[in-house]
């Protein structure tokens, strides 16, 4: 036995993350985590690394005397520090490098045993031979600035670094969704090592959405749903089938749910009904369009150019498009944040105002905001999206983050702009509250209104009539009715990568 | 293993990051740039100031102004803002000219003390995660409070010794020639050279990459600031002995001074982007333009106008070369 939690729960304000989570991982295996967005696995991490203590539970490590964690207070002190003096590694899903700094001296900063003077070379030696090892044909320098480098190869440096041993010992490996920038070729080479390692009787936990990968390389898979532990097997005896239903994915929910209606409608009309047209370019790919009433997806893997369409369409909007022709809205648009935090809530002011501010156009009279309509409307979209709060008037902070997702929603809905553009609104959101938003887009679409949602969750898909798959910042493909498949949409986002 | 190589699933290829070397660069030649044309036109104007004397006297108040500049760009590394440097360096310019040729070993311990707040004040920025411009500028009023009760007007007399220091006539080039090599050396080998330079300059690009690493943050960033003060004190024991005698307002105009010449010398408001030699070409070449306005003439009105033209020029063009390479 290498660690072990037993019992740990977590809660974030309303939301329970863990409830009564056991795990125990051995030496020499690989552990796959697998289960829905929200269903704990990234808690259950921190609370691995030290990041995070659990409100109850405890967590114990070879070779240290005791529990380290006990109900609630971090006993000995597993701390993110001490957790790396320990051995344990962590790449997470974000990258965790500092965009300004070389690649040596990424490694320095990773490494605080390492010397104050002189370590220069010896860091980009070392981080050059864990790159060369497991990614051999890298084409990267030790002095290149991290920022300049393609994402893609920025996750290349993070995971190498992460397997660079350097002055610290390494028994346990989390990779938390390490390919999901990486293309296929480099994606392999890091399969490929990753069995190397456990080989040598080190430990090591991959968290990836990616069947194909999961299947290819763990020993033994744990299945997460709603904060719980749902089914624990050797990957050699179960199957695709069976891992998909532990998580939870309902096969009757997942064929289409999409609100077809009214695309008939806009096929009759042509082109007319148009609301959204983006021509085909060289730069930006294929052309889109979209019409009254209906839902459009944007896919493809996060950060590959659909919050830039988004913010493109939004700007043709409002002040017409530079290039003639090139992109065309008509009306106008609302835009639903995805990162509530820094582009969504106004953390200061309170729930009705944070709704209201989208809709002052309409509130406007003679250059007043009339306060009784505000409070009205606002009283009526609370009702209608059932917002858990006693008073509208408490401050945003008070509501939970799905429920402040769902004012983010009213703020749009609740303009009269005929377009919706939607930034991956959905992240970190609760399931309750996403069934709620489902059925809102629904209703709102049948009445006319058009959304372009930009998902990085599958499932959401199939609530979109048509689906433009983006690729490098380009659109590479469309998917449509039966054709939108986690499958297709994978295989368009790799597409020139694996070419 | 070449046959065929990853392709790169960003948007900038190998010719983006050849452009992004350029871009880099022009922006490290920049200040060199500009301090070489004004210096240029101040001879042009002035061929008498190209001797050692001349160069002497243009420069010479450029000296504490590069070790403020220094101060500033540490705190500009964690992507923060000192707003107290100014009164701060005159609080040491009064305790020179007062407590130092009296008490000596009070002015040492109370110019510690005062290094010691600024450690201070930069743990409390990160443990209370508060916003280092709220911090400084309330510091700022603290420094200047302890100057007017050390020195209410103006008057003091700044240590023999310190005063003999700054007129001492250094081989071959003018002591602000040796002065801005020195100091140009000691921030390259402090913030680009050392482990301890690259952690800060990690801590201003991605805090949580320092913070999941398991380094102690408060500490880093205690450190910065208490590296601040020290340069601080530098600057301000450096203007008391060029001017003999201090004011509790003496520096006050080197907050803002100090952030034009950092920002001019390449630094960013936020990422951790600072460069150490370009902030002491900018802190020169900032004095220089106030000394060439005063070789053409201009009346000393419209002098600070000018000033301010002069930088907007130069960080105009910066802007010019980041838009050519393309950066948003």
């Amino acid at each position: 036995m290498l660690i072990e939690v037993r019992g740990a729960a977590k809660a974030f304000g309303a939301v329970q993350a863990l409830r009564g989570v056991s795990l125990q991982l051995q030496r020499g295996e690989c552990v796959g985590l697998v289960g829905h967005n929200g269903a704990g696995k990234s808690t259950l991490v921190n609370i691995l690394c030290g990041a995070m203590a659990p409100d109850s539970g405890e967590l114990r490590i070879a070779g240290r005397t005791g529990a380290e964690t006990e109900g609630g207070s971090i006993g000995a002190g597993w701390t993110v520090r001490e957790a790396r003096r320990w051995g344990l590694r962590c790449v997470f899903q974000e990258l965790s490098l500092c965009d300004n700094l070389t690649l040596a001296e990424n490694m320095r900063i990773a490494q605080p045993q390492a010397a104050e003077w002189s370590w220069r070379a010896r860091a980009g030696a070392q981080l050059m031979a864990s790159l060369n090892t497991i990614f051999p044909g890298h084409g990267l320098r030790v002095d290149d600035v991290v920022g300049e480098l393609p994402i893609g190869k920025r996750q290349l440096v993070e995971v190498a670094r992460a397997f660079t041993p350097g002055a610290q010992p390494l028994e346990l490996m989390i990779l938390d969704e390490p390919t999901s920038s990486l293309d296929g070729q480099a994606s392999a080479q890091l399969l490929a090592y990753i069995r190397k390692f456990v080989a040598a009787g080190k430990t090591c936990v991959l968290i990836t959405h990616k069947l194909r990968e999961i299947f290819a390389v763990t020993d033994r898979l744990v299945v997460m749903r709603d904060g719980q532990v749902v089914q624990v097997s050797d990957t050699s005896k179960t199957d695709r089938e069976r891992l998909v239903t532990a998580m939870g994915q309902d096969v009757e929910a997942t064929p289409r749910q999409a609100t077809t209606r009214a695309s008939g409608a806009a096929k009759t009309h042509g082109s007319d009904a148009r609301v959204v047209e983006v021509t085909a370019t060289a730069a930006g790919g294929i052309a889109m369009h979209a019409a009254r009433g209906e839902v459009i997806g944007l896919a493809g893997l996060a950060g590959h150019g659909q919050t830039e369409m988004l913010i493109a369409l939004q700007d043709a909007a409002l002040h017409g498009t530079r290039r003639q022709g090139a992109m065309r809205v008509d009306g106008g648009t609302s835009f639903v944040a995805g990162d509530r935090q820094t582009d969504g809530v106004f953390a200061l002011w309170s729930i009705a105002r944070n709704m209201t501010v989208g809709w002052f156009a309409q509130l406007r009279q003679r250059g007043l905001i009339d306060a009784k309509q505000e409070a009205a409307q606002a009283q009526q979209w609370r009702d209608r999206l059932g917002l858990v709060t006693p008073d509208m008037a408490l401050p945003i902070g008070s509501l939970s983050g799905g429920n402040q997702q769902k004012v983010l929603f009213a703020r749009a809905l609740g303009s009269s702009a005929p377009v919706i553009l939607m930034d991956d609104p959905m992240r970190g959101v609760d399931v309750g509250t996403k069934r709620d938003v489902y059925a809102l887009i629904k209703e709102e679409a049948r009445g006319g209104r058009t959304f372009v949602w930009y998902t990085t969750e599958f499932d959401e898909l199939h609530h979109c009539d048509r689906v433009y798959v983006f690729n490098n910042g380009r659109v590479v493909g469309v998917l449509a009715g039966d054709d939108i498949n986690e499958e297709r949409v994978v295989a368009l986002s790799f597409e020139e990568a694996t070419a | 293993m070449n046959l065929s190589p990853a392709v790169p699933t960003g948007t900038t290829g190998a010719l983006g990051m050849q452009r992004g070397r350029r871009v880099a660069l022009m922006q490290t030649l920049l200040p060199a740039i500009a301090l070489v044309v004004l210096l240029a036109a101040v001879f042009m104007r002035q061929p008498r100031a190209m001797s050692y004397f001349g160069v002497n006297l243009l420069l010479n108040l450029a000296i504490p102004v590069m070790f403020a500049t220094l101060a500033q760009m540490m705190v500009l590394a964690v992507s923060d803002l000192d707003l107290s440097i100014g009164p701060f360096v005159s609080l040491v310019a009064c305790i020179g000219a007062t407590l130092m040729p009296t008490q000596p070993v009070l002015a040492v311990l109370a110019l510690a003390a005062a290094v010691g707040v600024y450690a201070l004040a930069g743990a409390l920025i990160q443990a209370r995660q508060l916003p280092s411009i709220v911090v400084t500028l309330g510091l700022s009023f603290v420094w200047l409070g302890c100057a007017v009760l050390l020195l209410p007007t103006p008057g003091g007399t700044a240590p023999e010794w310190l005063q003999a220091a700054m007129r001492v006539k250094t081989p071959l080039l003018p002591l602000p020639i040796w002065m801005a090599v020195a100091t140009g050396i000691v921030g390259h080998l402090l913030i680009t050279r050392s482990a301890f330079g690259t952690l800060v300059r990690g801590l201003g690009g991605n805090p949580a990459a320092i913070g999941r690493a398991g380094w102690n943050m408060v500490r880093i960033r205690a450190g910065v600031y208490a590296i601040a003060g020290v340069f601080g004190v530098c600057a301000g024991l450096m203007l008391v002995g060029q001017s003999t005698s201090a004011d509790a307002n003496i520096a006050s105009r080197y907050t803002l001074v100090a952030i034009a010449a950092a920002i001019l010398g390449g630094a960013e408001f936020a990422g951790g982007k600072v460069a150490p030699v370009g902030a002491v070409l900018g802190a020169l070449t900032v004095t220089l333009a106030a000394s060439f306005l005063t070789f053409l003439n201009i009346a000393p009105d419209w002098q600070v106008g000018m000033q301010g033209l002069i930088l907007i020029a130069v960080l105009g063009l910066r802007a010019a070369i980041d838009l050519a390479g393309g950066k948003r």
